[in-house]
């Protein structure tokens, strides 16, 4: 298929959709048993936003999906698609497209009649349903792969036909649950790319699920940081590295070291230097989470090479200082470092988050 | 090291295969060869096969027909009570994940209990039947549907463990199938295999089956068999053969149902290729 029939193809669904609806979870709790997993969340999506919800494993971001999809009935709480209370709607009349982490595909069905099977069950005529699935196929990349079976295809094609079974209904909502993490490396920030590129053209609210905090902040408009069925922080991607809101955000989002400091009038003493903290903390001896790139050589730290990783564009290492801190570096490829060797390193002066040192 | 490696020399495999072939052979070769006799000419013909459809000889054998019909009207009602067991199941495995234990033992219960047993509760109440629904044939399939519970339970539960049930049931109730077509659409497709050796063994149990309708006095293929035995050996011994031959077929047809496509498919790792 050629770029033009591709674009075709997109400005096809194009047309029919722009149909994002908002989202709202309105203090949705969720027990198991005696478990409560989710603890009231709150959590309001625009039409049309790409929201990640990102934490730790068991924070209960699966189940916030399956309650908004309907397969979980939460316990208390109000769940609304396009503003509308959708408590008592059950999952196949809720307009939901979604992509399940274990490959989901119909194993009996090939390519098309799985792509199609959404469209079956909206009784759409079959010559409408066969154009809509040739374009849904065409915009995942999938155009001549119809008539294979899911055995037939790799983990990656399959996800990518579940991605198009789940768009061609043009549904007001898509909901990803880490539909990439049985994909190897490559593959996936290639699909995850393609996602964010399918999403955009097709304005649709999407909310997608995921541990994995570089792809939520490749991808993603905003940001939800889960923390034992709370939100944490809900914030652009720039937000919640540069100015995390609590302690588990600053040390979910991004790399940091974890250093002892004391707190005094809104700055935190870090092995001697003084740098602004973001967010309020009471006075007294805390942790601060300083960022590896806010690392350099050069100042007042004396420190010893334990190990130096070349990452392409720039060279990560690994510091011990002189009271036995673990701290890492990020530096530009140039500035080599042998192991063993001593060092001096300064920190930028940029705001770190704190947390309050227990005991 | 190659799959080989533990495996019997094939010359080895062919004489255990071959023993065995013989030891099930015999006791058929020597059954076909008893319906071959010929008493008159003290020789061999086909005389005994073709009495079975002369018209001469049909007060004989109707017993025999009307048995073997009784036990096609059950082999039918007991698939079609074991075909409701698997929505049952279904419905277990997806919403009342633990039941199933407790309905897994239910299931398997009645291989441990003998016929005659099962018949000793069965008879008040079959006579509480005859007496309401009347003494036709196929209220027995309610007892069949018993005996055959254990195997069709294992042959669909084996189906639906090969099976993502959950997954596949939420990926089609979110593309917006009802739960009559998500059954209907996607599950039972998938659980075919499981269905249809289940169908398959109660066939084949059914059309086996003597204590029972023995017991409660019903006429089935092999009640009938016994009948007409008592007055021409030939004609229950060529039937005995045929209905063998059958079930042989049948087991055969399960064999290369269970091992059959999907389930091979389903294990083959999905190729590396492009994304
Ligand atoms: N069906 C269930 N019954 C009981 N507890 C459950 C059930 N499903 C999930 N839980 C519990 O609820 C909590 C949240 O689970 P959930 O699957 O939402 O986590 P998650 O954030 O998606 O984690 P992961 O990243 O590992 O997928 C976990 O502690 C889990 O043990
Ligand atoms: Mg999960």
């Amino acid at each position: 298929m050629t770029d033009t029939a591709i674009a075709t193809a997109d400005n096809a669904i194009l047309a029919g959709a722009r149909t994002g609806s908002a989202v709202a979870f309105e203090g949705v709790v969720k027990d198991y048993g005696r478990t409560r997993v989710l603890h009231g969340l709150d959590l309001a999506i625009q039409p049309g936003e790409f929201v990640s919800l990102l934490g730790p494993s068991g924070c209960g971001k699966t189940t916030a999906l399956r309650v908004l999809a309907g397969l979980e009935r939460a316990n208390g709480g109000t769940v609304r698609i396009g503003g509308a209370d959708v408590s008592a709607v059950p999952t196949n009349r809720r307009d939901l497209g979604m992509v399940f982490q274990a490959y989901s595909l119909f194993p009996h069905l090939d390519v098309t009649a799985n792509t199609a099977f959404g469209l079956r069950m909206r009784k759409i005529a079959k010559r409408e349903a066969a154009e809509r699935v040739r374009d849904a196929l065409a915009l995942v990349g999938l155009t001549g792969f119809g008539e294979r079976f899911p055995h037939q295809l790799s983990g990656g094609q399959q996800q990518r036909v579940a991605l198009a079974r789940a768009l061609v209904t043009e549904p007001r909502v898509l909901l990803l649950d880490e539909p990439l993490s049985a994909l190897d490396a490559k593959v996936r920030v290639t699909l995850r790319d393609e996602i964010r590129r399918i999403q955009l053209r097709l304005g649709i609210t999407t909310v997608f699920v995921t541990h994995d905090q570089e792809e939520a902040l490749a991808v993603s408009d905003r940001i939800a940081v889960m923390n034992a069925g709370r939100i944490d922080q809900i914030g652009t991607p720039e937000e919640l590295y540069l100015r995390p809101a609590t302690a588990h955000v600053a040390e979910f989002v991004g790399l940091s070291s974890v250093l002892p400091c004391t707190v005094d009038g809104g700055v935190a003493e870090v092995l001697g230097i003084r740098l602004p903290i973001v967010g309020e903390s009471a006075d007294g001896s805390a942790e601060a989470f300083v960022r590896p790139e806010n690392v350099r050589l050069g100042g007042p730290i004396d420190a010893v090479v334990l190990e130096s990783t070349f990452l392409g564009s720039v060279r990560r290492t690994v510091l011990r200082t002189a009271g036995g801190q673990l701290l890492r570096m990020q530096h530009a490829v140039g500035e080599r470092v042998e192991f063993d060797e001593r060092v001096t390193l300064g920190i930028e002066p940029a705001p770190v988050a704190v947390r309050p040192r227990e005991g | 090291m190659t799959a080989r490696g533990f495996a019997p020399h094939p010359a080895v495999r062919w004489l255990i295969g071959l023993a065995i072939i013989v030891l099930f052979a015999i006791p058929i070769v020597s059954m076909a060869e008893y319906t071959l006799r010929d008493a008159t000419t003290g020789g061999h013909s086909l005389v005994h096969w073709i009495e079975l459809f002369d018209p001469a000889k049909a007060g004989t054998y109707r017993p025999i027909w009307t048995g073997l019909g009784n036990s096609v009207v059950l082999a039918v009602v007991t698939v079609a009570i074991v075909l409701l067991l698997a929505p049952t199941m279904v419905l277990v495995e997806l919403r009342f994940p633990k039941l199933k234990r407790p309905f897994e033992f239910l299931a398997l219960l009645p291989i441990s209990i003998p016929a005659i047993v099962l018949v000793v509760g069965l008879a008040p109440i079959y006579l509480a039947i005859g007496r309401t629904i009347g003494t036709g044939i196929w209220p027995l399939a309610f007892a069949y549907g018993v005996t055959v519970l254990p195997f069709a339970y294992r042959a669909i539960q084996a189906a639906i463990d090969a099976t993502e049930l959950r997954v596949l049931a939420e990926a089609a109730r979110s593309l917006g199938a009802s739960w009559p077509a998500v059954l209907l659409r996607v599950l039972a497709p998938n659980l075919r295999p499981g269905l249809l050796a289940a169908s398959l063994i109660s066939v084949a149990v059914v059309l086996g089956e003597f204590t029972i309708a023995s017991l409660l006095n019903r006429q089935n293929l092999q009640t009938a068999l016994v009948v007409v035995g008592k007055q021409d050996p030939y004609a229950s011994v060529i039937l005995s053969l045929l209905a063998l031959a059958f079930a042989f077929v049948l087991l055969v047809a399960i064999g290369r149902i269970g091992g059959g496509a999907p389930r091979a498919r389903r294990s083959s790792r999905p190729p590396k290729d492009q994304p």
